[in-house]
């Protein structure tokens, strides 16, 4: 590998580098759309004000329900950032190279998702300004510590990996945009960090981006294990559960396929890049999903259908409220319009179109939110001893206002991170695409 | 001495209960205390006869004389409290047997308690509920501490060491490190811990009257963290049975120490033998298949004297 010697084919990448840096830059509609987004994520804001302010009573959690939607939104937070690790991570070290035009994106996504959820659990936090307790007397023993641990470093990963292939393309990019102002030209001066494109330094991208790329599997495993952990190693029935690990990491991979594929349908149309983010890489994303659909429902069936076979007091109960009871609505949605509807038509080629794809993820990802709502808040409603001698509106548990406002927050601020990334930088590698393909093949492997 | 001087020497009332560590730690202050006074104003080791001394000991034991106006008591600031309220009392496992066939659900348990911690009416250390084991059998009330485990899922799950078990047996919530992410919540399986999801109960009172916080009683409350029952561990130092135990009308709680094997009846005051009591009455524990090693023992609810209470409306 590091014998490697980078071809790039002069033609195609002034090509590609006209296509792709036209929609860098910050024209009126971006600046109208991020005016709108900091207006909303203000009143959001806002709405978390009055939580710090008066406390978490303004939430709808309790005594009972005491983790919800926060740590719901949280898990899917985690969930969605683990796609990083499954394009560039898993699929790139295969060896397959149709990712290379979306694994920018793929990234960005890691980034905004993994920052964001950071931010979610502090919004979950009685007292949010004792942060630094964490470090100041931070228990290893705890898996909250494992958590902060692996997020951080899956984030500092994440940003490297997407940091480091974007040098050559800002190198490419500060000669080729004139028109840009004079800060942009100079961040790019900055964070191209002198490139020349010799040889030497692609072979050390290469050797960066390839240890990366090792590390960042083993530590998105961890994120998103230890994620589970944080409701597995409760005794709780619904919690209590041995492939929770597994059956998140996968949850996770399907979370993440819906959230890349929206991204570059939107890329694809609103960035003119259709000749890039063409039909056949759209037709190998869905069969992706498809896959980790598979791999998701089988967890599922083990998940739900062993406890519903014997029935155990405590597991019945979880049981009875996810399929027949208060929970069902939401319960068969998920697992209907959000997984076997998809695991099933996503088989014929036509479904694997840009359009039925992107429907698809879309039912895909709110699907992949409500089933974290469905994994957090049902066991919290049915402790092994009963409820008594409480509000009666303080059993049951009903979102806020304020809370709601607080997770829509959260989102608005992953969707401006991609925002800003999308608009500043380029979001396909251009060096990587004007690249010889025989000679990619041999890059990574 | 200056007006100022005199006043910060004026002797301080004292709230917290003494121990000898804490005894020998006052003096050696006040010790510290009289040399810098007696420098301060110029005082010479003659005594003058219109003065009324005192003799105290230092911390590195010397017998001195200081003039009694110099003496001043030391309040026990809250970092005194907590590093005595971390370790515990010394050669003590407390432990609770609660006889279900005497609950009557006078509910004086509940009150007592949240009185002492200052808790909002919903906020419940000590809990009574209405349990029924199967169809078949009666209801019976249960009163529902903290099972203090001595293998405590929420202690194990504390990312900052805010929950602690101590020496004697008594997990404990320290409200100044708690960062109120309720993991123990959500770890404990009797669902005995309890949030301050707002302001406490007495936040008026803690303006009017600023106090040092106690870890041994979790007071003063504080608004985003945790709550629950302490066994009231500042009651135990001062050699007292917790609130609950001696609020009881009925003789439903004994209390006392394991390694002496005895426990006392917080309403007749009769002290009994543990094992006894326990092998007598098939003695149990919560949840024993879950591996917490409760210190709360139940005695089964059998030849009860109270009639049997309403079915319990199940829950969800």
């Amino acid at each position: 590998m590091s014998e490697h010697n980078i071809k790039i084919n002069k033609e195609k990448l002034d090509k590609i580098a006209e296509d792709v840096l036209k929609p860098v830059g910050f024209n009126n509609a971006y600046i109208n759309w991020m005016l709108f987004l900091t207006v909303a994520l203000m009143a959001c804001i806002y709405a978390y004000v009055i939580q710090y302010r008066e406390g978490l009573i303004v939430t709808g959690m309790r005594d009972m329900v005491s983790w919800g939607m926060y740590i719901a939104n949280f898990v899917f937070f985690v969930a969605t950032a683990l796609v990083g690790m499954l394009i560039s991570g898993v699929i790139g070290l295969l060896g397959y190279t149709w990712i290379k035009p979306i694994t920018r994106i793929a990234e960005m996504i890691a980034v905004a998702f993994a920052a964001v959820a950071g931010l979610v659990i502090v919004s979950d936090m009685g007292r949010p300004e004792r942060l630094h307790h964490v470090f100041l007397y931070g228990r290893v023993q705890s898996p909250i510590l494992w958590d902060v641990t692996v997020v951080t470093t899956y984030l500092v990963i994440s940003t490297l990996l997407y940091m480091l292939p974007l040098i050559p393309d800002l190198a490419i990019a500060r000669g080729r945009m004139k028109n840009a102002p004079q800060w942009m030209l100079k961040l790019y001066k900055i964070l191209s960090f002198n490139w020349t494109h010799h040889p030497k330094q692609y072979q050390l991208l290469f050797k960066a981006t390839r240890l990366l790329i090792i590390l960042v599997i083993p530590t998105a495993f961890a994120i998103h294990t230890v994620t589970s952990w944080l409701l597995a190693v409760n005794s709780r029935s619904g919690w209590d559960s041995t492939i929770f690990g597994p059956y998140f990491l996968t949850g996770a991979f399907v979370t993440g396929m819906g959230a890349v594929i929206i991204a570059v349908f939107f890329f694809r149309n609103n960035y003119k890049l259709r000749s890039y983010l063409d039909e056949p890489l759209f037709d190998k994303m869905g069969k992706l999903l498809e896959f980790v659909c598979v791999v998701y429902f089988y967890f599922n069936l083990n998940e739900f259908v062993v406890p519903a076979y014997k029935m155990k007091e405590f597991d019945a109960i979880h049981i009875h409220e996810l399929f027949l009871g208060k929970h069902a609505l939401m319960f068969w949605f998920c697992q209907i319009c959000g997984l076997i509807v998809p695991m099933i038509v996503l088989l014929w080629k036509p479904f694997r179109k840009p359009v039925p794809l992107f429907v698809i993820s879309l039912f895909v990802l709110v699907g992949a939110w409500f089933k974290r709502y469905i994994i957090v808040i049902p066991t919290m409603e049915h402790p092994f001893l009963p409820v008594q001698n409480l509000p009666n509106e303080w059993v049951v548990y009903q979102p806020t206002v304020i809370e709601s406002a607080v997770t829509i927050g959260s989102i608005i601020m992953g969707i401006m991170i991609i925002s800003v990334l999308a608009k500043l930088f380029p979001v396909i590698p251009i060096w990587e695409m004007a690249e010889e393909d025989e000679e990619t093949k041999s890059k990574i492997i | 001495m200056n007006s100022d001087q005199l006043k910060k020497n004026e002797p301080a009332k004292s709230t917290g209960k003494n121990s000898r560590r804490d005894f020998m730690r006052k003096l050696g202050l006040i010790g510290a205390a009289a040399t810098t006074g007696a420098v301060a104003s110029g005082f010479t080791s003659q005594r003058t006869p219109e003065e009324e001394y005192v003799k105290v000991m230092t911390s590195d034991n010397k017998l001195v004389e200081i003039p009694k106006s110099q003496v001043k008591e030391v309040k026990l600031d809250t970092e005194a409290l907590q590093s005595r309220g971390r370790l515990g009392i010394a050669g003590k496992r407390w432990v609770m047997v609660i006889d279900l066939a005497k609950c009557r659900n006078a509910r004086e348990c509940i009150k007592g308690c949240q009185e002492h911690h200052h808790l909002h009416p919903y906020q419940y250390h000590i809990n009574t509920l209405v349990m029924q084991d199967n169809p078949q059998s009666a209801p019976y009330n249960m009163p529902k501490p903290c099972m203090h485990c001595d293998n405590p899922p929420c202690v194990s799950v504390c990312p900052v060491d805010a929950t602690f078990k101590r020496q004697d047996g008594i997990v404990l919530i320290d409200n100044e490190r708690c960062i109120g992410c309720r993991f123990c919540m959500a770890a404990c399986p009797y669902s005995v811990r309890v949030f301050n999801w707002e302001e406490p109960f007495q936040a008026q009172l803690y303006e009017a009257q600023p106090m040092e916080y106690d870890v041994e009683a979790n007071i003063p409350q504080k608004k985003g963290t945790i709550t629950k029952c302490l066994f009231s561990a500042d009651c135990l130092r001062g050699g007292d049975l917790p609130t609950c135990v001696r609020s009881c009308p009925n003789e439903v709680f004994y209390f006392g120490d394991e390694n002496e094997n005895a426990v006392t009846n917080g309403t007749t005051r009769e002290t009994v033998v543990l094992s006894e009591l326990l092998e007598k009455n098939a003695g149990y524990r919560l949840m024993e298949e879950l591996g917490t090693k409760p210190r709360v023992y139940y005695l089964p609810p059998k030849d009860r004297v109270f009639e049997a209470p309403e079915k319990p409306d199940h829950h969800s």
